[in-house]
């Protein structure tokens, strides 16, 4: 898998409420919908920035609180595949692998606004690198059965493309 | 079952429920004991059941859905949702609470549906409270609910374990929130992220199951995967050779009441710290503040201090209608009514904003509830602190923190 596209830099800490505010939840769970809201707590004026191929790029914890799966939908609807963090709150990082939405866990301290991002997911490596800078950053591997995931775009096609909770390891 | 398998609670349970032996940093494919589902996650995880190609369910007789975030549902889109979770029940045979019965996982523990060693994976992330009875009990999301529906399974990562020692006894005027509060402070938000907590310790061992509830489901707020406290001889007890990534002692007779600051649960401080600070909204219920002894409590502190001072509003939520029936039965509702308090459907209550009585916008809100993240409650311009029951009270009474010892 290869994602390229432009880092929107957030804070540490982007609990999922502020991806999506549950209230927002109360009268749709159209992501296209509730796109409109995305990390509105944040900064209101992020999701009419946001461009389809963009790349979140954020601190630690990224997706704590709440276990919603609306805080990982939302952000795919506004055309983003992949998210950069120091670390993953466990829900959001297991929701983004069943849908589909790459989160990579690396040293993202140096990465500016708007930088280009380009990612590499092979099976054993992912490899960032930061074309605006000029380096390449140190990424933690998927484990293949997690990359099986991944590459089928999800639990949802992964298990009607015949996948099967067999043993993983 | 988990006799056969070393390790700690964490690996135990989950090497019994993937049949083979697991450590910790393994992908494993479980069979849960209980899977539940709300109605803040079950109407999405439909849609991916359906998108799964539907059928019947697995494992009906362990499903478990509740309809407690919305509750009553205020609009035509949540009773939709409410509906679609009936007929979805009707259908496949799955359990399913009435709107009023309570929080999924509280009920589930009530009604003795979560026994010792048991894996219990929930589409809410304070299922991880189920660890309160020795259960290793996690959050999922919506799909994993879904694949959960359709194969009786999930996918899990065996996770590191820290074993939390807690020496002591609570002082009087503390509680398990306030054990709970500061656990996550010392912990931070990262540290203990993806890990099992395992509580042992004589102050462990000393904390009845209600209270062992509230440092269970607030592990959640230290990023853990799960929060055990774990049986001692039975079904998941660690073996001698268990091995711990970390080693954490908390001395609960040192406790002093605590308050998280908004807009973070990790944020907290001695109540001196914060008294002083205005509040007009008290709110009184939760999955963490929700027993019939934390309303008893809160009723005593709110009595002893003259009752509701003027300007607060002070909204009651019964987690549950076991919860509910017991306030009722033994006056603890009249008597919060009787000075003014709204008692309101049970449920989630106004916990995440989605179920009345939400504080109006530039609220000071103080809550016996988990998080205090912004806009958590609904208006991004309210602010929340979070405290015991009676910190919460003891607010409530005079329009202000203070020290719950210095109102009781």
């Amino acid at each position: 898998m290869r994602v390229e596209g432009r880092a929107r830099v957030l804070g540490d800490r982007i609990n999922t409420d502020y991806i999506i505010a549950s209230a927002r939840k109360k009268e749709s769970l159209d992501p296209a919908h509730l796109r409109t809201w995305l990390l509105e707590a944040v900064d209101p004026d992020f999701a009419a920035s946001v461009e389809p191929g963009d790349i979140l790029v954020a601190g630690d914890a990224f997706g704590c609180g709440s276990a919603m799966e609306v805080a990982v939908t939302v952000v795919q609807a506004a055309g983003i595949r992949a998210v950069l963090a120091r670390s993953f709150a466990r829900t959001y990082f297991r929701n983004a692998i069943n849908n589909g939405l790459l989160p990579v866990t690396c040293d993202t301290s140096g990465i500016t606004e708007g930088s280009r991002l380009t990612l590499e997911v092979t099976p054993g490596a992912t490899r960032v690198r930061d074309r605006t800078r000029g380096t390449d950053i140190a990424a933690d591997p998927f484990p293949p059965f997690v990359l099986d995931l991944l590459e089928a775009g999800g639990l949802v096609p992964w298990l009607r493309g015949g996948g099967a909770f067999g043993d993983p390891a | 079952m988990s006799e056969g398998f070393g390790g700690t609670t964490a690996e135990r349970i989950l090497s019994a429920r993937a049949g083979r032996p697991a450590r910790a940093g393994d992908l494993v494919v479980c069979t849960p004991d209980l899977v539940l589902g709300t109605d803040g996650s079950t109407p999405m995880a439909l849609d991916y059941f359906e998108a799964m190609g539907g059928g019947p369910v697995a494992r009906p007789d362990r499903v478990l859905l509740a309809r407690d975030h919305y509750s009553p549902p205020t609009s035509a889109a949540t009773r939709a949702f409410h509906d679609r979770m009936a007929a979805f029940a009707e259908e496949s045979g799955v359990g399913l609470l009435p709107v009023g019965g309570g929080i999924g996982f509280q009920v589930a523990l009530e009604t003795g549906r979560v026994k010792v060693g048991d894996l219990v994976v929930g589409a809410d992330s304070h299922t991880v409270m189920c660890g309160a009875v020795g259960a290793f009990a996690t959050g999922i999301g919506s799909a994993d609910l879904a694949g959960a529906l359709r194969t009786g399974r999930v996918w899990l990562r065996v996770p590191a374990s820290w074993r939390i020692v807690l020496d002591g006894r609570l002082p009087t005027g503390t509680g398990a929130k306030d054990a709970a509060l500061d656990m996550v402070r010392r912990l931070g938000p990262d540290a203990a992220a993806w890990t099992s907590l395992e509580f042992h310790g004589p102050g462990a061992d000393a904390l009845p199951v209600e209270e062992r509830m509230v440092l269970s489901n607030m592990s959640a707020e230290a990023g853990a995967m799960a929060g055990i406290f774990p049986s001692r001889r039975g079904p998941g007890a660690p073996s001698a050779d268990a091995v711990y990534a970390r080693e954490i002692r908390l001395d609960l007779g040192a406790l002093e009441p605590q308050v998280a600051l908004p807009h973070d649960p990790t944020h907290s401080v001695a109540v001196a710290e914060a008294a002083g600070t205005a509040v007009d909204f008290v709110f009184l219920g939760t999955c963490t503040g929700g027993r019939v002894h934390d309303f008893r409590e809160a009723c005593r502190v709110l009595e002893a201090g003259g009752g509701i001072a003027p300007g607060v509003t002070v909204v009651v939520t019964p987690p549950t209608a076991h919860v509910r029936a017991a306030l009722r039965a033994d006056g603890t509702l009249a008597a919060l009514e009787a000075m003014g308090a709204h008692v309101t459907e049970t449920g989630c209550g106004p916990c995440c904003g989605t179920s009345p009585l939400v504080p109006p916008d530039g609220a000071r809100v103080i809550s016996t509830a988990n998080r205090n993240f912004k806009a958590r409650m609904g208006p991004a311009t309210a602010s929340i602190w979070l405290a015991s029951p009676a910190t919460c009270a003891a607010a409530a009474s005079r329009g202000r923190i203070v020290d719950p010892r210095d109102v009781a």
